[in-house]
C-alpha cells in the first residue's frame, strides 16, 4: 500500500475505525460493516463495487455528510461526534466532494454562481471579490466557455468537470469522486485521469499542494494504472487491496471476477 | 348439529358488527396519530428556523439579503396587480351585501363598521394569505422539493452551506413581510372600492361619515394583530411549504403529492391561527 507520493509519517486527514456504514435512505441498515481505512495527504485511492455495494453512502459517510451507524469517524484528527456544527462545516470544507449524475449543481444558477456561491457564503463577499478565485477553478477544470450557462442546460460531461471546479474553489486537502467517469467518453475519461493525476501531484491552481485523491467506481480497471490505493466493497466487507502490484498479483476470486467484469 | 349451525348464524353477526368499529378506530386513530407526528414535525422544523433566523440573520448577508429580497418581489410586487383587483372586488361584494342587509332594517349608515369587522379584522389577512399560498406557496414546494430530489441540498451542506439558513429563513421573513404588506393594500383599496358601491348606489353616506365610521370602529389592538396575524400568516406558510419539500428525502415522484400536503396544512394551520387571533381579541 506504499506509494511513492503518500506520506506514511503525516496524520491522516481521514480516518474510520470499525465504522459501520449506513444507508441514507434505511439509517438503520448497515450497508458496509466494520470499516477500517485513512486517508493521509497525497494518497490517491480508487475503491470499487457494484452497483448497490454503498459506494455512495461510503463517499458521503467519509465527507462527513452523514455518521456511521457505528464505529469512529475523524476529520483532521478529530472524532466527528466531538465536533461543534461549526467546526464540523470547518472540517468539510477541507473535503471536495464531486458527486455522482452530474456532481447536483445547482440547475438553476450559471457556472460562474455555481461556483461563487460558497466562496460569497464562507467570505461574505460581493461577487467581485470572489470573481478571481472563480476564475482560477474554472480554468482548472477548463469550464471557462461555459461560464455564462446555467447547469441545467449543460451535458453530463461538463455538468460533471463543473462540479470539479466547484470542490475545488474553497482549495481542499481532499477530493472525494463518487463515480466520475459514469456516463463518460473514453477522451473525457483521459482529460479526468490527467487533471487527477495533476492534481494529486500538486497543481499551481493549488498552490503546488498534492491532493488527496478518493474515486469510487463501479469498474476499478481503468483506475489500475491511475490510483495507487485500491480497496473494494463487496458484499457488505471491506476489502483493502494494496497498491498496484498487490492488486495485479491479488488472487482472490471475488477482486477477479470484479476486475474481469 | 343444530348447536354447530346456530354458531355460523351467530358469527356473522358478531363478524359484521365487531371489525367496523375495530377498523374504524384503527383508522381514526391512525389519522390522529399522523396528525401528532406531522405537528411534531413541522413544530420541531419551525423551531430550527427560529433559532437560525435569530442566530444567522446577518451572517453572510451579502448572499441571504438579496435572497429574501427576492422572496419579496416574487411573494408580494408581482402579486400586487391581483390582490389590487381582488381588494376592488371585495370592497364592491362586502359593501353589496352589507347594504343590502342593513337597509332591511334602516341601519346602512354602519356600513363602515361592518367593514372594519369583516375585511381589516377578519377577511382581509386570510384572504391574503390564501391568495400568497395558492400562487407562492405551491411553487415553494415543488422547487424544494425538486431540488431535495436532486441531490442540491446535500450539495449545499458539502459546500458547508445551512440550508435552513440559506433556502427556508429567505422564504419564512419574505412571506411575512409580503403578506402584511400586500394585506394593508388590500384593505385600502377594498375600503374604497366599498365607497364607490355606495356612491353609485346612492346610499345616503358622505365620505366623511363612511370614514369616520371606520375610523371610530378601529382600535389600536386592530393594528397590532393585523401585524402579528399577517406575519404569522406568512412564517406559517412559508414553513410548512419548505418543511413539505424539505425536510424529508423525497423522490421525484412524491413532489405533487408533499405539495397537495402543503396546501392543506397551511390552510388549516392559518385557520387554527386565526382561531386564536380570534380568541386573543376577544380577551383583550
Amino acid at each position: 500500500m506504499s506509494s511513492s507520493a503518500s506520506t506514511p509519517a503525516a496524520p491522516p486527514l481521514i480516518e474510520l475505525v470499525e465504522a459501520d456504514i449506513a444507508s441514507a435512505q434505511e439509517p438503520d441498515a448497515a450497508l458496509v460493516e466494520r470499516v477500517n481505512w485513512r486517508l493521509r495527504p497525497g494518497e490517491y485511492w480508487a475503491v470499487g463495487g457494484w452497483h448497490w455495494a454503498g459506494k455512495s453512502d461510503w463517499l458521503t459517510t467519509v465527507a462527513g455528510l452523514q455518521h456511521p451507524s457505528a464505529g469512529q469517524h475523524r476529520l483532521f484528527g478529530e472524532d466527528i461526534t466531538a465536533l461543534t456544527q461549526e467546526e464540523l462545516v470547518a472540517a468539510r470544507l477541507r473535503i471536495g466532494v464531486v458527486f455522482e449524475h452530474g456532481g447536483r449543481l445547482f440547475t438553476q444558477m450559471t457556472v460562474q454562481e455555481n461556483l461563487a456561491l460558497p466562496l460569497q457564503y464562507h467570505r461574505n463577499c460581493p461577487p467581485e471579490e470572489a470573481a478571481e478565485a472563480v476564475e482560477a477553478a474554472m480554468r482548472l477544470a477548463g469550464v471557462t466557455e461555459v461560464a455564462r450557462q446555467t447547469a441545467g442546460q449543460l451535458n453530463l460531461g461538463w455538468r460533471q468537470r463543473v462540479a470539479l471546479a466547484r470542490a475545488l474553489v474553497l482549495q481542499p486537502e481532499a477530493l472525494l469522486l463518487d463515480n466520475p467517469l459514469a456516463g463518460l467518453d473514453p477522451r473525457q475519461a483521459r482529460w479526468w485521469f490527467e487533471t487527477l493525476a495533476a492534481l494529486n501531484a500538486g497543481h499551481a491552481g493549488l498552490g503546488g499542494r498534492p491532493l488527496a485523491v478518493v474515486a469510487t467506481t463501479d469498474d476499478l480497471r481503468p483506475w489500475r494504472d491511475q490510483a495507487r490505493q485500491f480497496a473494494l466493497l463487496q458484499g457488505r466487507r471491506w476489502l483493502p487491496l494494496g497498491g498496484r502490484a498487490e492488486l495485479a498479483a491479488c488472487k482472490e476470486s471475488t477482486v477477479r471476477e470484479f476486475l474481469a467484469s | 348439529m343444530d348447536q354447530d349451525s346456530a354458531k355460523p348464524a351467530a358469527s356473522p353477526l358478531l363478524a359484521g358488527a365487531l371489525p367496523l368499529p375495530r377498523s374504524y378506530l384503527n383508522f381514526v386513530g391512525r389519522q390522529i396519530f399522523r396528525l401528532l407526528q406531522t405537528i411534531q414535525g413541522v413544530g420541531a422544523f419551525a423551531l430550527i428556523t427560529i433559532g437560525v433566523t435569530f442566530t444567522k440573520f446577518n451572517a453572510s448577508w451579502r448572499v441571504t439579503h438579496p435572497l429574501i429580497r427576492a422572496q419579496i418581489d416574487r411573494a408580494g410586487v408581482r402579486i400586487l396587480p391581483g390582490i389590487v383587483f381582488f381588494g376592488l372586488v371585495l370592497g364592491l361584494v362586502i359593501v353589496a351585501q352589507t347594504v343590502a342587509l342593513l337597509q332591511r332594517v334602516g341601519a346602512e349608515q354602519y356600513a363602515g363598521t361592518v367593514m372594519v369587522t369583516v375585511l381589516i379584522r377578519e377577511l382581509g389577512p386570510l384572504a391574503t394569505a390564501l391568495l400568497v399560498m395558492a400562487r407562492v406557496g405551491t411553487a415553494i414546494v415543488v422547487e424544494l422539493g425538486l431540488s431535495r430530489a436532486q441531490g442540491e441540498v446535500e450539495a449545499l451542506e458539502a459546500l458547508g452551506i445551512d440550508p435552513v439558513h440559506y433556502l427556508v429563513m429567505p422564504r419564512v421573513i419574505g412571506l411575512a413581510a409580503s403578506i402584511f404588506s400586500l394585506t394593508v393594500y388590500l384593505i385600502v383599496v377594498a375600503v374604497f372600492s366599498g365607497y364607490l358601491f355606495i356612491f353609485l348606489q346612492d346610499v345616503p353616506l358622505t365620505p366623511g361619515d363612511y370614514f369616520n365610521q371606520i375610523a371610530r370602529a378601529l382600535r389600536w389592538e386592530d393594528f397590532a394583530l393585523l401585524g402579528l396575524k399577517t406575519a404569522t400568516f406568512g412564517a406559517i406558510i412559508a414553513t410548512v411549504t419548505c418543511f413539505q419539500g424539505l425536510a424529508q428525502r423525497l423522490r421525484l415522484e412524491d413532489v405533487s403529492d408533499a405539495t397537495t400536503r402543503a396546501v392543506a396544512q397551511s390552510v388549516a394551520g392559518c385557520v387554527a391561527a386565526d382561531a386564536l387571533f380570534i380568541v386573543i381579541y376577544v380577551l383583550m
